[in-house]
């Protein structure tokens, strides 16, 4: 055994000439070159930083923020700390990108179905949509909508009513806000129930259908349980739910949920814009099943319905999935134009006011770039996972 | 086979750079033969450019009377519009020397951003812009309002304070620029918009129908505008201090633009050691010793700039009230040059 390492050395080339050592040589020295690189700017800045006199670290986070903020889906007030302004902002994002998300979804699978429409007047009709609105910028249709929104819209005291109760103006669109009372937690545990059986019952229904080819009915049955359990259960309690309603102050709408303009602008504008982008992205992923499948699946008699369900649609989000993903975290990280508008997102809030007032703006920006990425990289992994779902298995 | 490793190379290129110096601002200036001066997006009297591209403003002679002293010449000024949210960082990455831009001089500004105040060149105080058709008499009034205010700015922080104070509620409604503030305002996003009092007497000039707006009487904080420089370059830091100061004391004397050369050569005591007929005053700044002169010749003392850009020749018309000289009632006062 003592022979054999001498021995087998001899035969070998060189430790420097090795090509498997040089590699790993290679990769130390690139990836400690990489973090020479980050110690030496960052270093570089926390030294010329304290040099000049200019506060570091996360400490002022803790301190009170001593500003308003308009939207705000946790309680907030002056009173709280920088650090509530943070997660103010964030929610607020992420508020407008899954809302913008959805309303693109939507928007754009119609559309993109409408653009391969045999009727002549829809299909160039969403051609128009398209290339109106892919090709004019989302900074200006962000100003347009918002100027547009507000100009059209009445003052607070001429506010359109919709049933006395909902009111629209300049201000925002004021709906009654719902209030829990006890015992409603019981209605939530009835609508998860309703929903965990139309699982159930939608797998029963395919177990079903392979062993006799006779499916059970299942739209109304789930139907029933979701909406109508709750229901039952609502009433059977005694119906624990009250309503704050708007009223009419000097100024303004008191109580109720606003919906404020700036939302609304911005929501508007990112939903079309993103959706005539997700628009092409369906046509080209139904247009890239081939003819054949349609003929075949016609051969097999099934129906209209059946033939989108089962043949279509599943071959086509094979190619759609990984250039929506690519939209949809444009459209979150294009929800940062926010800024332009005031709707108070993480980019106008935090790395905005709070930039400014505590002048920190190495560690605010960081945190803020920490926060797309990590927005980025969830929708991404997201989206990768439901990909690999429907992928395409070889075998 | 005999191949160099390039992140090797790149590392020891990297450590030898030094990290960037501080100090000598005046020398660069010099060199540069400009001086770089961070003012407002647009606001008219204190810093406005015209369709020519020709800078005029309360603020804008701050940067004038600079380059008049340091270079002899107040047109040897490169404008930076800021909006409220870059002006620090513009000003502590290097990109402006000085920043004369409607800043309030506060604590937190002074001592953690690195940054240092060299005076005041304008009293202000916060207040209130609301539409006529309201019906409002006063900011208590004002209870469940919506705000426009501008983004990064002191006045976001006394609002809150001023509601929070008085027991009422509001909606902040901000917006990036002052440009957009008015927009909002005009469009009916908002019932009131607030700022700095004179910004809203020069924001109203620029709404589509001036008279159906009207400032509200209440001041509700004290907003020291005054120029800005780098912490840690004291020299520069006392150019910039005694430009200003020497426009103020031009004025207690009554020198003014058109008298510089008749009173110089008369002469009085005060009034030599100010055009460095005798003393040697600019040698210990580091400037040669007619600086106030030319401040004088080419800017015009503190009085005239006032009157020119916010005062009574004007459009704004704003009194001089705190900003009228110590000897009249106001604030502006400048230590002696001696």
């Amino acid at each position: 055994m003592a022979d054999s390492p001498s021995a087998e050395q001899s035969t070998k080339t060189k430790a420097w000439n090795d090509p498997a050592i040089r590699a790993i040589v290679f990769q130390v020295l690139a990836a400690l070159g990489v973090v020479l690189f980050f110690y030496y700017i960052i270093n570089n800045a926390l030294t010329n930083m304290e040099a000049r006199g200019i506060t570091t670290g996360f400490g002022f986070l803790d301190n009170p923020a001593g500003f308003g903020i308009i939207q705000s889906l946790v309680e907030y007030d002056e009173t709280y700390s920088y650090g509530r302004t943070f997660v103010v902002g964030l929610l607020n994002t992420i508020l407008v990108s899954v809302l913008g998300i959805i309303i693109a979804s939507i928007m754009g699978l119609v559309i993109g179905i409408a653009r391969l429409s045999s009727n002549w007047l829809v299909a160039k009709l969403a051609t128009a949509f398209i290339e109106i609105f892919r090709n004019i910028p989302l900074l200006l249709q962000i100003f347009f909508w918002y100027f547009a929104v507000l100009r059209t819209l009445p003052a607070a005291r001429d506010s359109v009513t919709l049933g006395e109760s909902f009111f629209l103006n300049n201000r925002g669109f004021y709906v009654p806000k719902p209030v829990t009372e006890d015992g409603f937690g019981w209605v939530w545990l009835a609508l998860l129930a309703g929903i965990i059986g139309s699982i159930v019952l939608a797998r029963v229904s395919r177990l079903r259908q392979t062993e006799t080819g006779i499916p059970l009915p299942v739209f109304l049955p789930s139907l029933g349980m979701i909406l109508g359990l709750p229901l039952i259960i609502f009433l059977l309690l005694g119906a624990p739910l009250s309503f704050d309603y708007p009223v009419l102050q000097r100024f303004n709408f008191q109580g109720g949920v606003a919906i404020i303009p700036e939302l609304m602008a911005l929501l508007l504008a990112l939903s079309i814009y993103t959706a005539a982008f997700i628009a092409e992205v369906v046509r080209s992923g139904i247009e890239a099943v081939p003819k054949g499948q349609t003929e075949a699946s016609s051969a097999l008699g099934l129906s209209n319905g059946q033939r989108l369900r089962l043949i279509i649609v599943p071959q086509a989000l094979r190619v759609i999935i990984p250039p929506l993903t690519n939209q949809y975290l444009n459209l979150t990280k294009n929800s940062s134009l926010a800024t332009a508008i005031g709707y108070p997102d993480l980019v106008s809030v935090f790395a905005g006011t709070t930039l400014n007032q505590t002048g920190q703006a190495v560690e605010i920006i960081f945190m803020t770039m920490a926060v797309y990425l990590t927005l980025s990289l969830l929708t991404s992994a997201l989206m990768n996972w439901y990909n690999n779902r429907i992928a395409l298995v070889e075998r | 086979m005999k191949k160099f490793s390039l992140p090797v190379v790149a590392v020891t290129g990297l450590l030898s750079v030094s990290g960037l110096s501080n100090a000598g601002t005046l020398e660069d200036v010099k060199k540069n033969g400009v001086l770089q001066c961070g003012v407002g997006t647009g606001l008219p009297g204190f810093s406005i450019a015209d369709e020519k591209g020709n800078w005029t403003g309360l603020d804008v002679d701050v940067c004038r009377a600079v380059a008049a002293a340091v270079l002899g010449d107040a047109t040897k000024v490169k404008y930076t519009p800021l909006n409220a949210k870059e002006r620090f960082t513009a000003l502590q990455s290097g990109e402006v020397d000085v920043l004369p831009r409607n800043t309030t001089w506060t604590l937190t500004r002074d001592a953690s951003l690195g940054l240092n105040f060299t005076g005041v060149n304008y009293y202000d105080g916060q207040g209130f812009l609301v539409s006529k058709g309201l019906g409002v008499k006063s900011a208590k009034e004002l209870d469940g309002a919506a705000v426009c205010i501008q983004a990064g700015t002191t006045t976001e922080l006394n609002l809150a304070d001023y509601f929070r104070a008085n027991g009422m509620k509001y909606q902040p409604v901000v917006f990036d620029t002052s440009d957009q503030t008015v927009k909002g305002f005009e469009a009916g996003r908002c019932d009131v918009l607030t700022s700095d009092q004179s910004q809203l007497y020069a924001l109203r000039i620029k709404l589509a129908k001036p008279d159906d707006a009207v400032v509200l009487p209440e001041v509700i904080s004290k907003e020291p505008l005054g120029p800005v420089v780098r912490q840690g370059d004291d020299a520069w830091f006392n150019i910039v201090k005694w430009s200003l100061f020497a426009m103020i004391d031009a004025e207690e004397q009554g020198l003014t633009s058109a008298n510089v050369d008749d009173m110089k050569a008369k002469g009085t005591p005060a009034s030599n050691r100010l055009l460095g007929v005798e003393g040697g005053m600019g040698a210990t700044l580091g400037l040669s010793d007619d600086w106030a002169y030319q401040i004088i010749k080419q800017v015009g003392n503190y009085g005239e700039s006032f009157e020119r850009n916010v005062g009574q020749s004007s459009p704004l018309k704003i009194e001089r009230g705190l900003n009228a000289l110590w000897t009249k009632g106001g604030l502006q006062y400048a230590p002696p040059i001696r």
